[in-house]
């Protein structure tokens, strides 16, 4: 009896740290989302979303440089990852032994690794200072870097545990290997692709770093790709920074904007995972 | 009764491993032919060779010569080979992304063949219910098949496979992931399909091989040790290994 007893106590102190440990480690969330509400939504309004921000003194306007920029370089980075991406992705997955994919799948590896920082100055010597100009495009390459290894890893890890009877069942039909890749394979996969994308734009859209001297940032609304180009990450940067309460006020909707973006994104790669998932 | 598939001294190897040593059958048009023995024999390799499905493992080394209606495969296109020659697996396996009726003309669509709505719905029609599919599916058709239950799933793979309108349709254990119920009328679709098509089945299954298999090729450790007409087969085996296996002494 005291044993049983005893083991219940156990039992029940058990979960109840655990339980602890989970409120812990969500609590954080709960607080940056509460704190950024509280700070950031009081000063959203229509103004916010449509102007650039007013010279010093002057009171009003917005974020829309850095909301249009920050679409602009996560567009140049999804055009040029997404394709190459899942391309290696579907490769790795399809030569799951050969020398080259053991070779790409440890690069791809390293390169996620690579620190941010170090991958604006990569872009920063390759294709600012040839061109002698900041750009939308350079931006847009250092973040397409770093979305690379995940839309990679991503597409990978979907295809690979796609039984190999489906495929066989297409050859069996007399289907072409590269046919069965892009009409059976990809298609069984393509939640775990889209995800993968969607889960690398989200990553992209926080990222400040390669961008301090790729875009540069741009106090003015532009929508030049081959001109310096403001974005969320780095306008809250610059204000959050600065002594003036108007800016400091824009830093925290910007940052209310941007972590609910990246939220949105990374909701909805959940959500597709759930309802596209092909059944076996 | 004429032959539609000879095959003749295969030999087929992994690297150093020889699954298959020098087999040769002939294959009787119309008729179940059914390729018998333990796990591990070599038989689904030798049913994979014949639609050169082991070429996909890589390293795959074959001697010998197979050959249908005279013509060696192995001169022909793979991609060919499988159009004439359709193969249904251990596991049902519709593709999951399409409707019943996209997965019956997989074969078509698959390598871009176009075929007019009317050809389509009567090919439809008339695959699934050679698989004896249809009445169950026919107000479905729009639906992916993952409602369908594993019977009703290899049976749409069957007539996935028949709409291309194979010469040989090579069954690799249908039933062994289906429950007792659904492996019978699997068996049962077999005996009626034999009447259009040539059927090659591997199964480990003794009794289901006496059930439905008009001829017989009994291998072990990769060699073909009978081969002959069924009936024959399992009243008086000419070999001990092939009387000792199918009195359940090994295997």
């Amino acid at each position: 009896m005291l044993d049983t007893w005893r083991r219940r106590l156990l039992d029940k102190m058990f979960c109840g740290i655990i339980c602890g440990l989970a409120f812990l480690s969500v609590l954080p969330l709960v607080l940056i989302l509460g704190y950024l509400l509280g700070r950031g939504a009081a000063s959203l309004n229509w103004q916010f979303f449509c102007r650039a921000p007013q010279p010093l003194g002057e009171a009003g306007g917005g974020i829309a440089n850095a909301l249009v920029g920050s679409l602009l370089l996560l567009g140049v980075a999804f055009v040029l990852a997404a394709p190459l991406g899942l391309l290696v992705g579907i490769y790795l997955s399809e030569n799951k032994t050969s020398r080259l994919a053991d070779w790409t799948r440890l690069a791809v590896e390293i390169l996620q690794g690579v620190p941010s920082i170090v991958v604006g100055m990569v872009i920063y010597i390759w294709l600012v200072l040839p061109f002698k100009n900041f750009s939308t495009l350079a931006g847009g390459a250092a973040l397409a870097l770093l979305m690379l290894p995940i839309i990679v890893r991503s597409a990978e890890e979907t295809l690979r545990l796609i039984p190999s009877e489906l495929s066989e069942a297409a050859l069996a039909l007399g289907v072409p290997h590269y046919r069965t890749v892009w009409r059976v394979i990809v298609p069984t996969g393509l939640s775990g692709i889209v995800t993968g994308l969607l889960l690398g734009l989200a990553r992209a859209a926080g990222e400040t770093a390669p961008l301090l001297f790729t875009a540069f940032g741009n106090p003015f609304l532009s929508f030049n790709l081959v001109k310096p180009i403001e974005s969320l990450p780095h306008l809250i940067f610059y204000y959050a920074t600065s002594p003036y309460e108007e800016w400091q006020r824009l830093a925290w909707g910007a940052s209310f904007v941007l972590v609910v973006g990246v939220l949105g994104l990374n909701l909805t790669a959940k959500f597709l995972t759930r309802r596209w998932r092909a059944q076996f | 009764m004429p032959n539609v598939l000879t095959i003749q001294n295969l030999s087929v190897s992994f690297q150093e491993n020889i699954v298959v040593k020098n087999v040769s059958l002939e294959i009787a048009e119309r008729k179940v032919t059914a390729l018998l023995g333990p796990s591990g024999c070599g038989k689904t390799t030798v049913l994979r060779s014949v639609n050169r499905l082991h070429e996909l493992s890589g390293r795959a080394k074959v001697e010998g010569r197979v050959a249908l209606r005279g013509e060696d495969l192995y001169a022909l296109d793979a991609i060919l080979v499988r159009c004439k020659i359709g193969m249904v697996f251990q596991r049902p396996n519709p593709f999951p992304t399409m409707s019943i009726y996209d997965n019956v003309l997989a074969g078509y669509l698959l390598n871009g063949l176009k075929l007019s709505r009317s050809q389509k719905d009567s090919l439809v029609e008339e695959s699934l219910r050679a698989a004896a599919l249809w009445d169950e599916v026919k107000d479905n058709l729009r639906r992916r098949g993952a409602f369908l239950s594993g019977g009703q799933q290899q049976r749409l793979c069957i007539a996935r496979a028949l709409a291309l309108r194979p010469e040989i349709l090579l069954l690799d254990e249908p039933t062994s992931a289906l429950d007792p119920k659904a492996a019978a009328s699997i068996e049962e679709l077999m005996v009626q399909l034999k009447d259009s098509v040539t059927i090659m089945l591997v199964t480990h299954n003794i009794a289901q091989a006496s059930r439905v298999s008009d001829f017989t090729a009994f291998m072990y450790l990769g060699e073909l040790v009978e081969f002959g007409a069924s009936e024959k087969m399992f009243s008086t085996p000419r070999d001990k290994r092939t009387e000792e296996y199918l009195t359940g002494k090994f295997g």
